[in-house]
């Protein structure tokens, strides 16, 4: 009743980048069917589709603009840190500053605040009185590490690199790619069993990421040389995720995950008990 | 490194049970702790840095420009992020990379603001080539790139989002703040360009 009797481009446009109902489909596959005309005319735009594709003509964002973007999350505090936004806030009379010139100094200010955060770090560690400490320090962004991997961790499929419950093949898995050997541990017998391991960064330096499963719940459990010997246990949350640090016999030990309190006690327990 | 590390996370014990300690307090005016704000972004907007970015390379036409706009678009998204309620975060984000763009470009770059469109032909529809002739496989990433950039941008912005990121028609329409037929006769005429343009240039032509 309804069928195309007549070409009507748009439609044939819009079949082939599959936007039509089901009943149009149908429509202008039958008439495709009939018309040498629209059925060139599809094949063009199919064509022109898979060349796009095919070339490559995705830009992928440069790691400077990541890098940037985390620069200015750090070190800027202000609610509209950037000029563009301000400007588009502000009334149309204000002068406007080129860019690439705002942008330039608004580096120039990061390195100084970066050079006086680094300052100010270094005398208020001398003097040792630190009371308030208003700058990310090095535990901070462990901290910050530590979480940032953690649910990285459970976003991409990314848990691990090596995945596998046996604790003999996650241990020598590590071999040569660490410069030091984790203790590997199944604790399945608890209700925590291992999962896998994986490599990740912290602090900047690569790090054992040992994962164990706990009902639905992930921990990663992220363990690498400490200068210091050893350091009590002390629990943090931070985003709703619960943290729990120590270091033992010189390895620094991230226990974190969004079991409860309790269970994340628990399972600290056992793996110090391990040892 | 031990002095600090004691300070910082005070050792404090009660009984044998570890108490929690506040981190990092300090909070810029959108209440956000930069950790927080950090987060949001690794969790939310880095997944898109790449359409970030390819948006507003196809916008701006070079790597420096596309750049800042990117930057200043997504800090801008972090402070708007609570205002976001639509289904898909990637059109809403991909609308500020826009509005950013155009902010952008008015300010710095006002003579590019208005683009001389071609005169479009409506009269008798145009003979429909073979595919074989339009001698797409031919065309290298280098020639197909500049005749998608040649496009006027409101060409060659449904086009991009269409083919690029498979948004749908009406995805299209709500960012470019146009009818969902406006989306479809800018898809074919920018399509139908890129064929003439390439059909101009001939087979293994350089640009």
């Amino acid at each position: 009743m309804n069928q195309i009797s007549k070409c009507r481009a748009e439609l044939v446009q819009a079949y082939a980048d599959a936007q039509l109902s089901l009943t149009e489909t149908l429509e202008v596959e039958h008439h495709l069917e009939t018309c040498d005309r629209c059925s060139a005319s599809y094949r063009n735009q199919r064509a022109l589709s898979t060349a796009i594709a095919e070339s490559s003509l995705y830009y992928r964002a440069p790691r400077s603009l990541l890098d940037g973007i985390n620069g200015a999350l750090e070190f800027s505090e202000e609610p509209s840190p950037t000029p563009i936004a301000s400007r588009i806030n502000a009334p149309q009379g204000r002068s406007p500053t080129p860019i690439r010139t705002s942008l330039r100094r608004r580096e120039h200010l990061w390195r100084a605040v970066s050079l006086a955060a680094s300052a100010a770090f270094l005398i208020v560690l001398t003097a040792g009185i630190i009371t308030r400490f208003n700058l990310p320090s090095p535990e901070d962004r462990t901290m910050h590490d530590v979480v940032s991997n953690h649910i990285r961790s459970l976003m991409v499929s990314h848990l691990a690199d090596v995945a596998s419950t046996d604790q003999h093949t996650v241990k020598p898995w590590f071999n040569g790619k660490l410069d030091f050997a984790p203790q590997v541990q199944d604790f399945a017998a608890d209700g925590f069993p291992l999962i896998g391991g994986r490599i990740d960064v912290v602090s900047d330096q690569p790090v054992a990421a040992l994962v164990y499963r706990r009902n639905k719940h992930y921990i990663n459990l992220f363990v690498w040389p400490s200068t210091t010997v050893s350091a009590p246990e002390v629990a943090a949350s931070q985003r709703g995720y619960n943290v729990i640090h120590w270091i033992e016999s010189g390895m620094n030990y991230w226990a974190i995950s969004d079991v409860n309190r309790g269970a994340l006690e628990d399972f600290v327990k056992l793996t110090r008990s391990g040892r | 490194m031990r002095q600090a590390y004691a300070h910082n996370w005070r050792h404090q014990r009660e009984g044998n049970k570890a108490i929690e300690v506040p981190v990092l307090q300090r909070r810029g005016a959108s209440g956000l702790t930069w950790h927080e704000k950090s987060a949001r972004f690794n969790l939310l907007l880095e997944p898109h840095l790449d359409a970030v970015y390819n948006y507003a390379r196809w916008l701006a036409r070079n790597d420096n420009d596309a750049q800042d706009v990117a930057h200043d678009a997504v800090l801008r998204a972090l402070e708007y992020l609570d205002g976001f309620k639509g289904e898909r975060i990637r059109p809403w984000l991909l609308t500020i990379v826009r509005n950013t763009f155009y902010t952008w470009l008015k300010k710095n770059r006002p003579v590019e603001m208005v683009e001389s469109l071609e005169e479009e032909t409506h009269g008798a529809p145009e003979e429909v080539a073979d595919p074989q002739a339009l001698a797409l496989r031919n065309a290298d990433r280098r020639v197909l790139a500049a005749t998608i950039e040649r496009l006027p941008r409101e060409y060659r912005e449904p086009l991009v989002l269409r083919e690029l990121e498979d948004f749908s028609y009406k995805e299209i329409g709500a960012l470019l703040e146009i009818p969902i037929g406006t989306v479809m006769s800018r898809l074919a005429r920018a399509r139908r360009k890129i064929e003439e343009i390439l059909r101009a240039r001939g087979v293994g032509e350089d640009v």
